[in-house]
């Protein structure tokens, strides 16, 4: 169908919806809450730095698979958890045990690091993971996705002249990724707003219900990469708009 | 009433806390055994499963927040507090970490308590994972083993900071609002990581019946124990504050347990009988209130008096390993001696490794030329009686240092049959054969301060089992050598596969075997291999 779009992670989304993307991102001061934190690192230690603070905010922001039962009540599944050991920096972090979820944290990551790697020399982009509610609209409107939470990450990837350095670098960027952890953990527990506890009929526009062992919020992986002239280059529009005209 | 509780939200909500508290204490704990946690995620609600995470629960670390608790729950002016330290193999301790869960009085009248709390309280135990990674205390907890134990205390009541050192810092894993009072969790952590210069050599009675005093002043031997021996050249040093044998003889049975090859090997200084140095180079590994760490790697050695006697010094490793995690006796600092039931024993490994590294083999260049083969072999004997280890049973000492062996007396008191160690041919009451004593004099010993370099170079030389141009091997009997598994003795054993013969497939009546004949047979093999496939998965199973 020519207005639906669907996005390489499989996701559908109207074209309409596509379009107030970028005007809902412009009002995410307005409607959700946005945490920015910055770290900079060497180049092979992206991946991991990455995927220790996604993971980190993921591990709080998802929950076991409810289980419906009548009387509208529901159970929660059990969320195991994991100790991860980074290779290229001096640091453990936690992350929830799935593999599924794993593997797509990994992908969107996988693709950032490699954007980084083929943008200028600057090395300077931005990770964003949003979560939203997706907010039934009536026909022939479909539905919008109102983002709730927004952390940002940005990446400055330096170059190191030599193994000194790097070793430097390792134990520096471990206890950077320690400090950003307490950041998050402090933004989530003040508790602010979560959305509420959807029925049965509703879960599925506030949980991504994909996995089979967990369940997080609904979430979306964007990034941005900044070229050494400073422009932004939207990298989720230009995607956004060649599927569009794939179709 | 709408502003109180309900009864049923107030008994739901004391319950909550109480696993909250309980699961806290495991988390943090579990943070600090040294290993990577790993638990699964299952999407069908187990109902055993407090706050919906998978979190273990380790039956120690319970039983001992149960006891801290006794039957109370964390509230105002009443806190749960977790403190971390780390003792060193030489005895110094250090705080390192201290988490409290505290109660304020800030009450949250509307929050629902068996579903918004519940929530926030998992919320919580997640920062808690988080955050336990992160404090420096994990790194130091991650590499403990060899030279220092990361141990753990739980108390209730006032929080104690002080032992934190100057310039702590503080960071807050979270809070949850209930209607009773704000739960608050948070970790005071200590930045200064300089321990104390002077060290205090306590001979203090021990709280957990190990002495402390066994432990050597001198830095922790990391790799092999060999290279400690060297510290024994002098005869004149005394072991300042030793222990005479009857005190650790007491202490032994207190706290070792046994398994069949780590037994110690005590010779006597022919001489006098100076009080030995035992040489305890251990992983004091105290789990108070439960980590296992195992191992008291006791290495006890004694040296012989070199200009007088030129002979050596006998480092003889010994793992006075609880083979048995199940053993490990170390009482808390509350008192009591819980035992510590299964817990991974990580470090075990380490020991077992390190005890193979020492291979019995040292002992057998030792060996040469036991004047009197037969007493020897008779001391053995009884020895391996003595010990009888039983690891299933308890905490039995597998030394049994009997007096005379360390006792600080005239030779003449030290008599075989009182001595348990494999040496006591060497006891004192030798000296008229000490001429004729190869132990003595060992046969162009290079340098009499420690033979056992010589040794160790015969050892690195041959690949075990040669004898060496320095020692005539007159007579093997080996030190250690009662085994319950094998029904001979090591020294047979070893005589008799010296020489082993060559391999049927090495030898040259292969050449008459015809190729057509070795794959003929192969299918037979086959079939026979998979009729027993399931033995070699057992094996296989064994081996991991």
């Amino acid at each position: 169908m020519f207005n639906v779009i669907r996005n390489k992670s499989g996701r559908f989304y109207s074209r309409q919806t596509v379009y107030s993307f970028s005007a809902a991102r412009k009002q995410v001061a307005m409607n959700c809450r946005s945490e920015v934190l910055e770290v900079s690192v060497e180049g092979r230690q992206v991946d991991e730095a990455m995927l220790a603070l996604l993971h980190t905010i993921l591990l709080h922001r998802s929950t076991g698979k409810f289980h419906y039962k009548k009387e509208g009540t529901y159970s929660i599944g059990t969320v195991g958890t994991q100790d991860i050991d980074c290779d290229f920096i001096d640091f453990t972090f936690v992350r929830v045990s799935s593999e599924e979820l794993d593997r797509a944290i990994r992908k969107a990551v996988g693709e950032f690091k490699e954007a980084l790697s083929n943008s200028g020399s600057d090395g300077m982009g931005q990770i964003s993971l949003e979560f939203y509610q997706k907010k039934k609209s009536r026909w022939p409107f479909s539905d919008e996705c109102i983002p709730w939470e927004v952390w940002s990450i940005k990446v400055n990837v330096v170059n190191l002249a030599n193994e000194q350095e790097r070793q430097i670098c390792r134990e520096k960027v471990g206890e950077k990724l320690g400090e950003k952890v307490i950041n998050i953990v402090e933004v989530i527990n003040r508790h602010e707003y979560l959305p509420k506890m959807p029925t049965q009929s509703e879960v599925d526009n506030v949980f991504d219900t994909s996995l089979k062992d967990v369940q997080p919020y609904l979430y979306k992986i964007t990034y941005q990469i900044t070229d050494s002239l400073g422009t932004s280059v939207s990298t989720t529009m230009r995607r956004l708009i060649k599927d569009t005209l794939a179709l | 009433m709408d502003n109180d509780l309900s009864l049923q939200d107030k008994k739901d909500l004391d319950k909550f806390i109480k696993f909250f508290a309980l699961k806290t204490v495991q988390v943090i704990v579990q943070a600090r055994l040294g290993e990577k946690i790993c638990t699964r995620s299952s999407s069908s609600p187990t109902g055993s499963d407090w706050f919906n995470l998978a979190i273990k629960d380790i039956p120690e670390v319970t039983h001992e927040a149960k006891k801290a608790l006794a039957g109370q729950l964390p509230g105002i002016g009443r806190s749960m507090c977790v403190e971390i330290s780390l003792k060193t193999s030489e005895g110094d301790s250090m705080e390192l970490e201290t988490w409290c869960l505290e109660m304020n009085e800030k009450c949250d009248k509307d929050i629902k308590v068996s579903y918004t709390v519940y929530n926030r309280l998992s919320l919580l135990l997640k920062s808690l994972l988080a955050i336990t990674r992160v404090t420096p205390a994990y790194k130091l907890s991650r590499k403990q083993g060899h030279d220092y134990v990361i141990l753990y205390r739980i108390y209730f009541g006032e929080v104690q900071l002080a032992g934190l050192g100057e310039g702590f810092q503080t960071v807050r894993v979270g809070l949850v609002g209930t209607p009773t009072g704000t739960i608050t969790l948070s970790c005071a952590y200590r930045t200064n990581l300089a321990f104390m210069s002077t060290r205090q050599f306590e001979r203090t009675v021990p709280i957990m019946g190990i002495i402390i005093d066994h432990f050597v002043e001198r830095p922790f031997p990391s790799a092999g124990h060999m290279q400690a021996c060297d510290y024994r050249a002098a005869g004149e040093e005394d072991g300042v504050g030793y222990c005479t044998v009857e005190d650790s003889q007491e202490v032994c049975t207190t706290s070792f347990s046994t398994s069949p090859p780590s037994q110690c090997v005590f010779t006597v200084s022919k001489a006098h009988c100076k009080s030995p140095k035992p040489a305890v180079m251990d992983t004091l590994k105290v789990p108070v209130l439960g980590l296992s760490f195992s191992h008291q790697l006791c290495s006890s050695r004694l040296s012989y008096q070199p200009p007088m006697l030129g002979a050596a010094d006998l480092c003889y490793p010994a793992a006075l390993n609880c083979a048995n995690p199940h053993q490990v006796v170390i009482p808390g600092k509350e008192g009591g001696i819980p035992q510590v039931p299964s817990q991974p024993c990580h470090g075990m490994q380490a020991d077992h490794g390190r005890v193979s590294s020492c291979p019995p083999t040292d002992g057998a260049h030792q060996l040469c030329g036991t004047p009197s083969a037969g007493e020897v072999a008779e001391t053995l004997s009884r020895s391996g009686e003595a010990k009888a280890p039983s690891p299933p049973e308890a905490l039995e000492t597998t030394f049994t240092r009997k007096v005379g062996a360390f006792v600080n007396k005239p030779s003449t008191q030290v008599t075989t049959t009182g001595l348990d160690c494999p040496f006591a041919a060497f006891a004192p009451r030798n000296l008229d054969s000490e001429e004729n004593d190869p132990m003595v004099h060992p046969p162009e010993s290079p340098t009499s301060a420690s033979p056992l370099q010589g040794s160790l170079h015969s050892q690195d030389s041959d690949s075990g089992g040669q004898t060496h141009d320095d020692f005539v091997l007159v007579d093997f009997k080996p030190a250690f050598s009662k085994d319950d598994l094998l029904p001979m003795d090591l020294g047979t054993f070893y005589r008799e596969f010296q020489n082993p013969p060559q391999l049927s497939s090495l030898s040259i009546d292969v050449s008459a075997q015809s190729m057509a004949e070795d794959l003929d047979s192969l299918p037979e093999k086959l079939a026979i291999y998979e009729k027993n496939i399931d033995e070699f998965d057992a094996f296989v199973d064994t081996l991991q």
